[in-house]
């Protein structure tokens, strides 16, 4: 594909986002705002224990309760709310528990839901909650992977016989996309063998979870605050049984997800057969301590690692075995998220070798799920800190062993060992700039003068050089790997009469910036301006048609639609434009928004003379179709990869065992951009998140499976006060599969930064014999490291 | 936020709060900026019968001068402390302290005599009470009291206000030739304390005459280091400053949780002992 320069001035320009207003101020529909006549309110009684039976349960005290309407518990609606669907079965004989969206005869994790109450009021549907009376008979409690696979262990899910619910192998010589990464390690001058465990994190998504459900009327109608409105439609319609003409989903306004919103939820199955039930209206908000202890979790991953190389830092081979922790249930692409980051192990590195493999266990813990990055953070962080200990093996700069590996300019594309096809890069570029904007020479020099001096705050220097696979996907490599949807995206493209623009897209933005992003593309495209165009989503009667927001998917391939989408409006327009010209279609040139005969710059039509010339069509050649709107479909031939160099400096206070990050250089090559303004935003906060996995998040159980970390008092989120200054910076090389060249970047700050602290911390402690620190390094943890302690 | 159902009381003088206080019984409760009452209320860890507001007490916001002190009034926010005149030129311990406390939302709202009150051992300003010697003035049905701060803190959030008292003002002594420091040691700027450490000194001639040290989160109560204080007295030297901070935690019993274990809270104490102490030179 070429990829056309852009033939105005919107694409690339920083402008401010057009949806901001409304989201700062919330002056806007979120889900919690919709009101309806009549509408009643729901609360959820949850399990405060991880494993029990239910051996009663009586809802009839909440009924008694002022103002309530309904009160049921699994058992009243068992044979009527089926199933919480998995749309990611990994393999063939995967086990997959049923999940219903209220416990029947068991709990199996803290937090899920047992009984519901639908009041007048949220008040007093709160209050009667706390009336229902529940018998539980506890039951062994499984937390630990290791110990869930082991023999004779105890079930979360007695009738499966197993806590493994799956084992996925890759293996390079079987696929025959390099050799035998066994042979490999056994030939090796040198094993790098480690283990490093991806901790629990919770998304944390700024707007609650919330949902309406309204059933009056013909068709029912859900609002929903979910990153996925036409999935979700999709599966309620078939988990149901309600045909799916009769049912419309809209995610208005939605205040983040993360991939925390990549779900369908037992909340909006529970208010889908409350509203039914009830014939009323119904909403259900979560409070925060709700969401913390039930909305799905991320990551939980224990990954082994065994590197082959040689003695001069070449890598001949890596095998990678994985436990991924996926809770109690399977959620909806939770088993395919270890599979995502399968690929990227190999990271921007062209070894020969490579064997993977991972098993899904079941605890009773929340369900873990899509959290930004969605595999590819644990891949890009296990990779990232094992060629450090390579460095520290061979007595090696750890920059001199990535560049030893790395792919070069010059041979992109590049099939990788596990069969992609790498579209463009330059890990080089990007890095040489990352070291000069970092000073790392100086840093170096800072960092042995401290070393000798024996200052208590010692220097350290981390070092993340990531790729990444996002724009997902192509369909047919999503079907290969079971994945229940394709990978395409749609776009329509609406000329109202007066020349203004609608634009539908299947994409479905929670805090992305869309409807500006799309409208500088249009604008560009069209020659229409910006303030002109308006961007329609997430309502399944208006984008009838899509496949969400994640997976930094949205721009990668809905932008492609829509730029096809915007060609077929000017090829539709061009013989009418030539009508009115009276000349050959064939003579006509599209530049500014306007048709001229070439060679004449005088005397043209706009788009919009001809969107009134269809409205109107008076005065039409023959057999012309009296629009212009147009629609488009684009499944990618490939995923895009961008890739970065981030460098962070930490100092380490080691009386306290505090970490402060000095400085922290971000080069990412996302290709072309469009809005230079939001990908800064989106390298901000994905960094962010990476720093928090780094240094303060932690999800932890204690062991009857209580979450000890139910507020954000016990889950330290950290806020801008917690964080460093950012100095970023964008090489460029343009996505070759893109017509604008763009790449994806939501997630690669946050594939990047874990890595490169965790590497910062450790550089400053090895003279200490300080070789890992298990994450989140908290002070604590560095302290304990420190002293030799367990780390 | 949907707290349990309570009544709500409003009264405009301490009188008629008092009065409220004893008529709704045991498990009314007072609520000023509302800065640790909100968040139990929004997670139903309380559900008091009545609330008294004490918003409405003009009385209470004020800060005055009283000979070598200062008395501070029970609706005075941390944000007030933060700008107020009298208590910059002569309080900078509380100022500094203050500084710390929470996020500039909630300075905004809590007060500085709430959080005495509430008596949480994390919070940063019942130790830095302590250590300015503040003393509490409490009123009930029986009339006026005045509680030092060493006698205030009982247990784990509770102090000796009786469920019919409310405290009105915290009288404060000035610093005068005392020099003071907080060192907080928190996992996110927001968060609690997992240690914190204030610490007064009064300089003779170089060395240290006089010490004060007061520590948060280290017990059920905040507390002195009575030991390191006197080691203190006469330190001359930044070895013998680290050699008293050294004893910062003898007879404490910090607690062992998700943040922080004990034996890593009594290292902290240590560390952020020397560190408050030596800056005071």
């Amino acid at each position: 594909m070429t990829i056309t320069e852009s033939p105005g001035t919107e694409i690339g320009s920083p402008r401010r986002r057009k949806e901001d207003a409304r989201l700062i101020t919330g002056r806007t529909t979120w889900t919690e705002n919709v009101t309806l006549p009549g509408m009643l309110h729901l609360a959820i009684l949850r399990s405060p224990m991880a494993h029990a039976r239910i051996t009663s349960i009586d809802v009839s005290p909440a009924l008694e309760t002022k103002g309530v309407v309904a009160a049921f518990s699994g058992r009243d609606v068992a044979d009527v709310q089926g199933s919480l669907p998995c749309a990611w079965p990994v393999t063939e004989d995967m086990v997959h528990p049923d999940r219903p969206p209220i416990a029947v005869d068991e709990v199996r994790f803290m937090g899920e839901a047992v009984a519901v109450v639908a009041a007048r009021s949220r008040a007093a549907a709160l209050d009667a909650i706390a009336a229902i009376e529940v018998d539980y008979e506890a039951l062994p409690v499984v937390l630990d992977m290791e110990q869930a696979i082991a023999e004779g262990a105890d079930l979360v899910h007695a009738d499966k016989g197993t806590n493994k619910g799956y084992t996925w192998v890759f293996d390079s010589a079987e696929a025959g996309t390099g050799g035998d990464a066994g042979a490999a390690i056994d030939d090796a001058e040198v094993v790098i063998r480690r283990r490093y465990v991806q901790q629990r994190l919770i998304p944390a998504f700024m707007e609650p979870r919330s949902v309406v459900v309204d059933p009056t009327g013909d068709v029912y109608t859900m609002w929903s605050a979910t990153q996925i409105p036409h999935i979700l439609r999709f599966l309620l319609a078939v988990v149901t049984g309600t045909p799916e003409h009769k049912v419309r989903v809209i995610a208005p306004d939605v205040g983040g997800g993360f991939g925390g919103k990549l779900q369908v939820t037992p909340e909006e199955l529970i208010a889908f057969i409350a509203a039914k039930r009830l014939g009323k209206p119904v909403k259900y908000t979560e409070s925060r301590s709700e969401s913390l202890v039930s909305a799905h979790h991320g990551r939980d991953v224990i990954q082994d690692l065994e590197l082959a190389a040689r003695r001069d830092g070449t890598v001949t081979g890596l095998r990678v075995k994985l436990l991924a922790n996926m809770g109690a249930y399977m959620g909806l692409v939770g088993p395919g998220v270890p599979i995502l980051g399968a690929f990227m192990y190999n990271a921007i590195y062209k070894f020969p070798a490579y064997r993977f493999e991972c098993s899904g266990i079941f605890t009773n813990t929340t369900i873990t799920d899509a959290y930004r990055g969605a595999g590819r953070p644990e891949a890009t962080y296990a990779i990232e800190r094992i060629m450090d200990e390579l460095a520290v093996e061979l007595g090696l700069d750890p920059l001199e062993v990535r560049e030893r590996n790395w792919i070069n300019a010059d041979e992109f594309p590049f099939t990788t060992v596990c069969g992609l096809a790498y579209d463009s890069g330059d890990y080089a570029k990007a890095t040489d700039r990352a070291k000069e904007l970092f000073g790392y020479d100086e840093l170096r020099q800072e960092q042995q003068a401290r070393r000798d001096t024996g200052d208590s705050v010692q220097l350290g220097i981390g070092i993340s050089t990531y790729t990444e696979m996002c724009g997902l996907a192509p369909s047919r490599v999503l079907g290969a790997l079971r994945y229940g949807a394709g990978g395409w995206e749609t776009a329509s493209v609406r000329m109202l009469p007066t020349g203004r623009v609608e634009v539908v897209t299947g994409t479905s933005p929670h805090g992305q910036g869309h409807e500006t992003a799309w409208s500088q593309i249009v604008a560009d495209q069209l020659g229409v301006g910006f303030d002109d165009i308006e961007v329609l989503h997430g309502d399944t009667r208006t984008s009838y048609k899509g496949l969400d927001t994640y997976g930094s998917r949205s721009l990668a391939v809905g932008g492609v639609a829509l730029y096809n989408a915007c060609q077929k409006v000017i090829d539709k327009a061009k013989p009418i434009a030539a009508h009115m010209l009276e000349c050959d279609p064939a003579d006509l040139e599209f530049t500014g928004g306007q048709f001229r005969v070439r060679g004449n710059p005088d005397g043209g039509r706009t788009l919009a003379d001809c969107a009134l010339a269809v409205f109107a069509a008076h005065d039409l050649p023959d057999g012309i179709e009296p629009t212009l709107d147009a629609d488009a479909v684009y499944d990618p031939v490939n995923f895009s990869f961008p890739h970065g160099t981030h460098l962070c400096a930490t100092e380490v206070d080691t009386e306290t065992g505090r970490v402060t990050i000095r400085k922290y250089v971000a080069v990412d090559d996302i290709g072309k951009v469009i809005n230079p303004l939001i990908v800064e935003g989106q390298v901000h906060g994905g960094i962010a998140q990476g720093i928090a996995q780094a240094l303060f998040e932690e999800a932890v159980y204690d062991a009857d499976g209580n979450l000890m970390t139910g507020t954000f008092v016990d889950y330290t989120l950290p806020t801008a006060a917690d964080l460093p200054t950012l100095v970023t910076d964008r090489t460029e090389s343009p996505a070759p599969d893109h017509p604008l060249g763009t790449k994806g970047v939501g997630e690669a700050g946050t594939i990047a930064s874990t890595p490169a602290v965790v590497n910062a911390i450790v550089d400053a402690l090895r003279p200490m014999g300080v070789n890992d620190i298990a994450m989140p390094c908290t002070p604590e943890r560095v302290w304990r490291a420190i002293q030799g302690g367990a780390a | 936020m949907i707290p349990p159902s309570f009544d709500y009381a409003a009264p405009t003088t301490v009188d008629e709060a008092v009065g409220v206080l004893r008529d709704a019984g045991e498990d009314a409760k007072v609520i000023a900026g509302g800065q640790s009452l909100i968040p139990l209320l929004r997670l139903r860890f309380a559900a008091p019968s009545t609330l008294v507001d004490l918003g409405g007490i003009a009385e209470l916001r004020q800060v005055r001068e009283d000979g070598d002190a200062l008395v501070i009034g029970a609706m005075v926010t941390h944000a007030s402390v933060l700008r107020d005149p009298l208590i910059n030129e002569h309080l900078p311990l509380l100022v500094s302290a203050t500084e710390t406390v929470a996020d500039r939302q909630v300075r905004h709202r809590g007060t500085f005599a709430g959080s005495l009150a509430h008596a949480d051992p994390a919070g940063d300003l019942p130790a830095v009470a302590l250590v300015l010697g503040a003393s509490m003035e409490v009123v009930g049905p029986s009339g006026r009291r005045v509680v030092p701060a060493s006698e205030f803190f009982v247990d784990y959030l509770t102090s000796v206000v009786a469920p019919d008292e409310v405290l009105v003002a915290v009288r404060v002594p000035k610093q005068g030739s005392w020099v003071g420091a907080y060192e907080k040691f928190n996992r996110v700027a927001q968060g609690w304390a997992l240690v914190g450490v204030a610490a007064m000194v009064r300089r003779d001639n170089g060395s240290i005459a006089e010490a004060r040290v007061g520590l948060t989160n280290m017990g059920s109560t905040p507390l002195r280091a009575t030991a390191t204080e006197q080691a203190l007295a006469g330190a001359d030297s930044r070895e013998a400053i680290g050699a008293a901070a050294a004893r910062v935690a003898e007879g404490t019993r910090p607690s062992d949780d998700l943040l922080g274990s004990a034996d890593y809270r009594r290292h902290l104490a240590g560390v952020l002992t020397r560190r408050a102490v030596a800056s005071l030179s």
